[in-house]
């Protein structure tokens, strides 16, 4: 009879185990980057510029100076003098530590300033005076193409105008063929609008640079620690073996801290010259004004369609805002993310992409926002284009997505893109969402309400996102192939300490890591110390967003593990005394086939490996493991949206919200569900309420909380999960998908189609997000389509 | 008894303003002596190491440094530390004793109200003013009344849910 352990008690596979990391946060005992102190530590705080655009004619630092406790000012000009007034951005640009000819965007970073104390750096921010000759300012990509606009990025040699790329991918002349072919062709135009992605802890870091031993140690908020050591010994042309990165607990991510800011290299430069800790903690506004925008992309496209309701085509352009520096945090192969996994799960023979990027004068970043690069943005053109192409079929939104998706027996299927869908079973999950949602009740519901004046809608959306980002052959960043790692130590009482190369914020890897240890080698999850974030410990690994971690660490911890389990199967066969070929693995133990009984436990291998290892052996048991993942993993959501507009103000309200969620093989079903719940919020609040904008002078509006609106507990609607289909990742080593971005990505198309189904009867095409009251207003009252695009539309239009 | 702060720098001039106060954190008596334009915030945090007290947003919308003062929840970046005087605050640190933690902190880890942290103890804090009022708050009360404390991480349902078990565990208890 089977000896196995059962393995949700020890915390497997499966197990909703609560969170290791609580333990510390409940108690107020995180350890986040501010939190931390260090001897003699001194405090940094940046000045930024108040323009959009302008030349710099003067910078006059004196009064600062004079300030008792200032240690040190830094400007552009002596950051010149060291090479670093500049620095690479992670897409092959060049970005400005701190200004020296012009400031390109209203937050930028002019000058900053190291004391004693916090207050003390603020005053002498405040003291320093700079005088600006302001130039004419381009807030959208319209006004970058402009004839005689000025070019942003005079810094650069041959850079003669706003364009920072013209990229394209698919098969132009196949498209234009299936076209010429169609009986129909369904258009779209519209606006993503700029994001941030905005954690409620802001940017910082601690340098500290011991002269002593030549080390240099920072403690900062990254999602990539590892990338940034290699970014510092490039830029900083320090040697590597002599940096050590530290992410502690960081206070929520979602992309925007994976770049390099101006803000950490200061402080590293700092702390160089004075010999002491240099601490910087960014405020709000200069978080949300300076750092990782996300979106602010113009999509424009078209469908050609079969009168049957089949797509034969996809058309598509983007212009895409970049902000004054190209900083996007990407795959260098592809110039606008995975946009181009768009239409992905649709059986589309043929597309064409084209996409431009432009400099703007406004902040740097289009960081993968709780996305996979780009992909909110394709996702998003891909359902608002679905809704309005089975419009103008006058086709039931359901029955459309049907005759379209890709079949269960298709996979795996190759996109007009060249991707490679790996699984899924796309067909069940929006069968799931319909009946959940009560899809013909509400579909009647929404006639009855119609008589009375009552505008009910329904939207859904349906996608699969591309998570997992390599395989090394196509992504890398920066030339660094985006493999991850995992190093497993098992202690001679059995116990383990897991390191992996990525770095959660939030995501619960040190409980889910444990989980997966727990799945391959039957040592129970609380046995299991998880460690991430410090280069000097930690392998190399490129670190956690666009919903890689699981994809890829996750597979790197079953490789390490599995290389254990070999091990110590040597090791029973020799604590049996047979040979290993007789020897059978249940979970937890080891047996002789032909006699179950006789058999030792994987900490009984353990001990064996520090004190009774066979002849020739080598002693202990650790190992580590260097995933590169043969393809991405393709997660499929079906997102279902009930809402009713009120005519009068434009106002609207969810009735309904169902996701279904096929994400593969759940490691912890409990935080999987805590992850798409965050991620439904996000798209709520995208299609609601947040988004940040500038007016035509370049001035950011939504630089604090008080303008950038963030949905708080009152607003957020319920939301009814389902996690009934589960299809495995088949090259993933368990069988999982990413899952932390897909709600995010596929949700804000859901709450959007469904206002636009609840005002379909005035012909409105589209209002671009946030659907604010005052814009479902406008398009009700005029039957117009309505534009979010920056700059602000004067009330006089 | 009494924490003040570091001397960290000898040329501090003497001409900024420092006044001196008295009050009670997590039930002991302190006294410190501060500038009057010190938040509160960074009294706790930096003066007295309590840094379970999280600054965010800098405007009073986040909630992240939600302390109680005499019982009532209180955004502590908002509050001048010199108007602390003679009151009695409480921060993340004082809702558990050496042995065991307050239900509100099991609910969170319960029903798994957290994921990055960085909200929580401000949540918890507002969350416990409100159930010191009200110990059978509906799930519309305990939405409003966190509606001061942002949470980009879990979406709020399961902060309810966490609310809603220490209230059950608290009224349990009494």
């Amino acid at each position: 009879m089977s000896q196995a352990l059962d393995e949700i008690k020890i915390g497997g596979l499966g197990a909703s185990r609560k969170r290791v990391e609580d333990n510390r946060f409940i108690r107020g005992k995180g350890n986040y980057t501010d939190d931390i102190v260090l001897p003699g530590m001194l405090h940094m705080e940046i000045l930024r510029s108040p323009v959009a655009h302008a030349r710099i004619t003067s910078i006059d630092a004196s009064r600062a100076w004079e300030i008792p406790g200032v240690r040190l000012v830094l400007t552009g000009e002596m950051m010149a003098t060291r090479n670093l007034a500049w620095m690479p951005t992670l897409s092959y640009d060049t970005q400005a530590v701190l200004a020296t000819d012009k400031v390109r965007f209203q937050g930028q970073e002019v000058a900053c300033v190291i004391a004693d104390d916090p207050y003390i750096a603020k005053d002498a921010c405040e003291a320093i005076v700079v005088e600006y000759e302001q130039l004419p300012v381009i807030v959208n990509p319209v006004q970058a193409v402009a004839d005689g606009a000025p070019v942003i990025r005079d810094d650069k040699e041959n850079q003669a105008d706003n364009v920072i790329y013209d990229w394209e991918v698919g098969d132009k002349d196949g498209t234009d063929r299936a076209f010429a072919q169609a009986d129909m062709v369904s258009k779209l135009k519209l606006h993503y609008p700029r994001s941030h992605p905005s954690p409620i802890e802001c940017c910082g870091s601690i340098a500290d640079f011991n002269r002593a031993t030549s080390k240099l140690t920072v403690y900062m908020t990254t999602q990539a620690p590892h990338i940034i050591r290699a970014a510092v010994a490039l830029v900083a042309e320090l040697p590597e073996h002599m940096i050590r990165i530290i992410s502690p607990d960081i206070g929520g991510g979602f992309g925007n801290k994976v770049p390099v800011y101006p803000g950490y290299v200061c402080s590293i430069l700092a702390s160089i010259l004075l010999e002491r800790p240099v601490k910087w903690i960014e405020d709000k506004s200069g978080n949300l004004i300076s750092t990782g925008f996300a979106r602010d992309v113009y999509l424009d496209g078209e469908l050609a369609l079969r009168s049957d309701g089949k797509i034969l085509a996809v058309r598509m352009h983007t212009d895409a805002d970049h902000g004054a520096f190209f900083s996007d945090a990407q795959p260098s192969k592809f110039k606008i993310g995975l946009l181009h996994s768009t239409f992905g799960c649709y059986d589309v023979p043929v597309g064409h992409l084209t996409a431009r990027g432009m400099y703007t004068n406004k902040a740097p970043g289009g960081v993968a926002y709780r996305c996979s690069f780009r992909v909110t943005e394709a996702m998003f053109f891909q359902e608002r284009m679905m809704h309005a192409a089975a419009n103008d079929l006058g086709m039931d939104q359901a029955e459309f997505r049907r005759i379209n998706f890709v079949a269960d027996d298709q996979f795996p299927f190759r996109t007009p893109f060249g991707f490679l869908l790996d699984s899924g079973q796309y067909g069940k999950c929006l069968e799931v969402g319909l009946e959940a949602v009560g899809y013909q009740d509400f579909l009647r519901q929404k006639e009855e309400a119609k008589a009375n004046g009552r505008l009910l809608g329904i939207g859904i959306s349906t996608m699969s996102e591309p998570l997992g980002a390599g395989n090394s052959r196509e992504y890398d960043i920066l030339g660094i192939k985006m493999f991850d790692s995992a190093e497993l130590r098992v202690h001679m009482t059995g116990k383990a300490l897991l390191r992996t190369g990525a770095r959660g914020q939030g995501q619960g890897h040190e409980t889910t890591w444990a989980q997966i240890v727990a799945h391959e080698l039957g040592i129970p999850a609380e046995d299991v110390t998880v460690e991430e974030g410090d280069t000097d410990t930690a392998p190399f690994g490129m670190g956690t967003y666009a919903s890689r971690s699981t994809p890829v660490a996750g597979a790197a911890i079953s490789m390490v593990s599995r290389k254990i389990r070999a091990k110590a199967r040597k090791l029973a066969a020799h604590l049996l005394e047979v040979s290993e070929e007789d020897v059978e693995w249940e979970l937890g133990r080891f047996y002789v086939r032909s006699a179950p009984d006789r058999g030792v436990t994987i900490q009984e291998c353990a001990m064996a490996a520090y004190s009774n290892m066979p002849d020739g052996m080598e002693p202990g048991l650790e190992n580590n493991a260097y995933y590169d993942p043969p393809n991405l993993t393709w997660p499929f959501a079906c997102y279902i949206v009930t809402v009713e507009v009120d005519p009068e103000t434009g106002v609207w309200d969810v009735l309904n919200m169902v996701a279904v969620d096929d994400c593969g093989v759940r490691i912890n079903p409990m935080i999987v569900e805590g992850q798409i719940m965050g991620g439904l919020t996000e798209a709520y609040a995208m299609a609601n309420m947040q988004f940040i904008t500038f007016d035509a002078e370049g001035n950011c509006v939504g630089s604090n909380y008080m303008d950038y609106l963030l949905p708080t507990s009152w607003e957020t609607p319920g939301f009814e999960l389902h996690g009934e289909v589960m299809t495995p990742c088949p090259h993933h080593p368990i069988g999982a998908k990413g899952v932390g971005e897909c709600a995010a990505v596929g949700g804000p198309a859901a709450f959007v189609n469904a206002v636009m189904d609840a005002v379909k009867d005035t012909g409105v095409r589209n209002i671009d997000m946030p659907l604010l009251p005052d814009r479902v207003w406008e398009a009700l009252t005029y039957r117009r389509d309505v534009s979010g695009a920056p700059p602000v539309r004067s009330d006089d239009d | 008894m009494t924490t003040l702060y570091e001397d960290r720098s000898a040329d501090v001039p003497s001409d900024v303003p420092v006044r001196r106060i008295a009050f009670t954190v997590n039930g002991v008596k302190k006294i410190a002596e501060v500038e009057p334009r010190l938040l509160l915030a960074h009294l706790l945090r930096q003066g007295f190491r309590l840094t379970g007290t999280h600054t965010g947003c800098d405007t009073t919308n986040c909630g992240a440094c939600t302390v109680l003062v005499d019982g009532r929840a209180v955004k502590s970046c908002t509050m001048l530390a010199v108007q602390a005087d003679g009151h009695e605050v409480t921060t993340v640190e004082g809702l558990a004793t050496a042995s065991e933690l307050h239900p509100l902190q099991e609910g969170f880890k319960e029903e798994h109200g957290l994921q990055c942290g960085f909200c929580t103890p401000g949540m918890m804090m507002a969350a416990k003013a409100l159930l010191d009022e009200n110990p059978d708050p509906t799930e519309e009360d305990i939405r409003w009344a966190l509606s001061g404390n942002l949470c980009r991480c879990t979406g709020y349902q399961n902060i309810v849910k966490s609310v809603l078990w220490a209230a059950e565990k608290l009224r349990s208890q009494s």
